[in-house]
């Protein structure tokens, strides 16, 4: 009846876990009587979960991303934690088994729901009120992603309690990740959790690609795009073609796993070399779909707080297309050491090599982008000069292990971890909150404070020092990743200092919390408020409308004239938002429960599959195309807004404005 | 050029919104395109792998594949039949259309089946050799693909019962359909070329 599934499989033995379990419990039952206590299930239901409004789903993104990094940060700070004691006779507190499931699960969720969230959700938010649209190209779409994303975030978040996770790294490698070797349930976690995610980033991907071909305002021609827009373009593009190979990959391990077929096995032919080429052709780009709008944040943040034009758009949107081609042709530099010869290996390393010389125009005209400006440390500039010195030294580093030769040492040990975390933290992360501080005000019309956003910043960069300097130390000393234990005593005071660092971070993720916190105490202050939608004095459409901006976003689509289109406009004397009308009706999607359904029918299937319950499975899947068909059924799918209605909101938002500048 | 282009804006918004639906659809079509891209990239990795089990040669039967093709491409031209139909506005004659497309995927998803079966009992299935494996996957993709076009091609009908003219919205779910089925049509040419007959060669 319940397949494998048994009372034994929760984890009652492992005390870190039953806190773990009690803690969540304890605050969802708090989240939950609380919505209960203040009445607001059906708002929560009618206006956010069944919400086609990018601008929501972007906050509800946000929220899961958020989660991710906690959960995300929390494996990370153990693994520190585990390290700096585990050395000679001391076991430390994780056993292997324990240990494996949490690096896995670290790379897993901070790749997948953490970074990948946060990136939807600025496309999502950004994307639209850039190119002047008032929506995607497909706003049910759009929140059937977001779900597919969230539950398959839940479903991760399951093994923790029942069963186990992967122990077989953020990418499950086989022939480890067969049955033969990991007979349990955490492989399976792994393979369902990504595939529903997937399907969610590629709707995602194709998505984004449509709504920037197709529904840019009149006159924003391609090179008038923004360069946050181009990037996520261009993201979208990666998405779409290497996305479905990821689907491949691990689908073709799931039929391993499930029906003892022989892809990747080390019988039957099987070729465990054809995962790993599968799985970074995927993988490579993937990076590239992460720092690539992280360096479309940039491109926006720089020039606004230096209240200068971008130096160099056209190079810029070059550099990116050039990074998005060239991201398909490095992917086996990740396995080196497999022997394809010397030659392919050269070939790899060059081209690896040959993604710099893009990087460094980006991180040039940035440069040159202050050059000379009126540069104004705001904190959100902070995340982006930090990010440029972090950054390059990241990027200096991979070029060192893109020559094959060194790479043969450098191989799977500490060295690598720091390369990754270095582009990663220095570049995504870094990028990601930026454009959070960036576009707060827009998203909530009111902004987050500096302070302790200043505060979070120097956390994160020194802590980010602290934990990572000494992994390229460790790396150079021979130290491999994925260690449990060690007994060389060249390695334990590198290893304590990174502890150091990991204790830095988390005091970083401390300030961050305590700024969402302080800034929404002070929302209503007046040096907090965003009273004119451009708080920044900004150069793009999305700070002509109001912030927050209204569900149409624009009432009348904006005539796009140049380059930096707002900007452009202000100091013309045009008004963007062509206040006064006349405003005709406009028509909207409806919200609707569909999406949430596929995803709550998508988390059934994939644990009912993962605990081999075929029963529910079916029922689930049945699930899943029956509401697709009755969502292709139903005709009652959009709405009008009345002109009157639209007059009303505009009007309003113009007598704001007007008292604004009568103070 | 800013103030007397309000009006046709608003028209040319309308029509905004309709567009990107089928190209939205093709775009996705480029994706599924690139799974089977990669199946076909594995299934050339993996194509001699036989572990000692049977090659492609002794397996596969040139005669009930002519066949499978047949009822594939021939099923093409009446879906074609079919959108001619709705351009003319002909409800029952797209249905019907529609039905003959729906019996003709039927029988190519029955007669691959039955290779299946026969496969299977033969103890070739796909947990015999990587070749096998990689064999089944990417064919039964395909397969399901067209069982799903077959769900929709089931929906599609009993949707178009209940309406009296073809509006644009149910234009646009033909024309994915349509756009669908012809795609699975190349991909079918492509397995027939390089998984049967280059094996049987």
């Amino acid at each position: 009846m319940l397949g494998r599934l048994s009372f034994a499989d929760i984890p009652l033995d492992v005390p870190i876990l039953v806190g773990t379990f009690i803690g969540v419990a304890i605050a969802g039952i708090a989240v939950l009587g609380l919505i209960t206590y203040f009445g607001k299930w059906g708002y929560l239901w009618k206006e956010w979960l069944t919400s086609v409004d990018h601008k929501r789903l972007a906050v509800m993104y946000v929220v899961v991303a958020l989660l991710a990094l906690v959960r995300g940060f929390a494996d990370a700070i153990m693994m520190r934690t585990q390290l700096a004691l585990a050395y000679a006779g001391n076991p430390g507190y994780l056993p292997p088994h324990h240990y494996d499931q949490i690096f896995s699960a670290h790379g897993t969720i901070m790749i997948f729901f953490m970074a990948m969230a946060f990136m939807t959700a600025l496309f999502n938010f950004v994307v639209p009120l850039q190119i002047g649209a008032r929506d995607v190209a497909f706003p049910f779409l759009n929140n059937l992603s977001f779900w597919m994303t969230a539950v398959a975030f839940a479903l991760i978040n399951v093994s923790l309690f029942i069963g186990e996770f992967s122990q077989c790294g953020w990418l499950a490698y086989p022939p480890l990740s067969e049955n033969q070797f990991s007979p349990g349930v955490g492989v399976d976690y792994y393979i369902w959790a990504v595939q529903i995610s997937g399907v969610g980033t590629l709707l995602t991907g194709v998505n984004f690609f449509v709504t920037i071909v197709k529904m840019r305002a009149p006159g924003m021609t391609w090179m008038k795009i923004p360069v946050f827009t181009w990037t996520a373009f261009c993201a979208s593009v990666l998405i779409m073609i290497a996305f479905p190979v990821l689907t491949v990959a691990i689908a073709l391990l799931g039929l391993d796993r499930y029906f003892g077929m022989h892809f990747f096995t080390n019988d039957g032919g099987g070729n465990q070399m054809l995962y790993l080429s599968l799985i970074w052709t995927w993988g490579h780009p993937e990076v590239y779909i992460l720092v690539i709008p992280a360096f479309g944040v940039f491109s926006e943040v720089v020039p606004a707080f230096s209240q200068k034009p971008i130096f160099g758009y056209a190079t810029m949107v070059y550099a990116t297309c050039a990074i998005m081609v060239l991201s398909f042709v490095v992917w086996v530099h990740h396995f080196f050491t497999m022997g394809a010869g010397a030659d392919v290996n050269a070939f790899f390393g060059i081209a690896t090599m040959i993604i710099s010389i893009p990087t460094g125009v980006k991180l040039f005209n940035w440069l040159f982008t202050m050059y000379k400006g009126r540069v104004e440390f705001h904190a959100t500039m902070y995340w982006a000069v930090g990010f440029m010195v972090t950054f390059t030294i990241g990027g200096m580093t991979g070029v060192m292990m893109a020559i094959p030769a060194a790479d043969f040492v450098l191989h799977n040990s500490l060295f690598l971890i720091a390369h990754f975390h270095n582009v990663i933290i220095g570049g995504v992360y870094f990028g990601y909150i930026c454009g959070m501080n960036f576009w707060f005000p827009k998203v909530f019309g009111f902004k987050l404070n500096e302070t302790w956003g200043k505060r979070a910043f120097w956390c994160w960069f020194v802590g980010f020092y602290f934990a990572f300097v000494p992994l390229y130390v460790l790396g150079f000393e021979g130290m491999t990743r994925r260690l449990n234990h060690y007994s060389n005593p060249a390695w334990h005071p590198w290893l304590l200092i990174a502890e150091i660092g990991a204790v830095m971070i988390l005091f970083g993720i401390v300030c961050q919390v305590t700024q969402l916190y302080v800034s929404i105490r002070d929302m209503n202050l007046a040096e907090n408020r965003d009273v004119t939608g451009d708080p920044w004095n900004g150069r793009s459409l999305e700070w002509s409308t109001s912030s927050p901006p209204p569900p149409y976003n624009f009432a009348i689509v904006p005539h796009v004239h140049e380059f930096d289109a707002f900007m452009h406009d202000k100091e013309n004397g045009i008004d963007t938002r062509q206040a006064g009308g006349p405003y005709q009706p406009i028509h909207m999607p409806k919200n609707t429960a569909a999406g949430f359904l596929v995803g709550a029918f998508s988390f059934v299937l994939g644990f009912a599959a993962i605990w081999y319950i075929w029963w529910l499975a079916a029922i689930a899947l049945v699930g899943v195309f029956a509401t697709v068909i009755a969502r292709s059924a139903n005709q009652d799918v959009d709405y009008y807004i009345p002109a009157e209605e639209v007059a009303r909101i505009e009007n309003e938002h113009s007598r704001k404005l007007m008292a604004q500048a009568a103070e | 050029m800013a103030h007397d282009t309000t009006l046709s804006d608003a028209h040319a918004e309308h029509e905004h919104h309709e567009l990107p639906t089928v190209f939205g659809f093709w775009v996705y079509l480029m994706t599924d395109c690139i799974i089977f891209g990669s199946l076909f990239a594995v299934f050339a990795v993996l194509r001699n792998q036989f572990a000692g089990g049977p090659t492609g040669k002794e397996l596969f039967e040139i005669s009930g594949l002519a066949l499978e093709t047949a009822l594939l491409l021939i099923s093409s031209i009446t879906y074609g039949f079919g959108m001619i139909a709705a351009h003319k506005g002909q409800i029952k004659s797209v249905q019907m259309w529609l039905a003959v497309t729906f019996l003709l995927g039927l029988g190519f998803v029955f007669l691959e089946l039955r290779e299946f079966a026969h496969m299977i009992a033969d103890g070739a299935g796909p947990d015999r050799s990587a070749f096998l494996s990689a064999f089944f996957t990417l064919v039964s993709t395909h397969g399901l693909h067209v069982s799903c076009g077959l769900v929709w091609l089931v929906v599609m009908i009993v949707q178009l019962s209940g309406v009296s003219a073809i509006n644009e919205r149910m234009m646009n779910k033909l024309t994915m359909l349509s756009l669908f089925w012809h795609f699975l049509d190349i991909v079918w040419i492509c397995v027939f070329t390089y998984v049967y007959l280059a094996s049987m060669i």
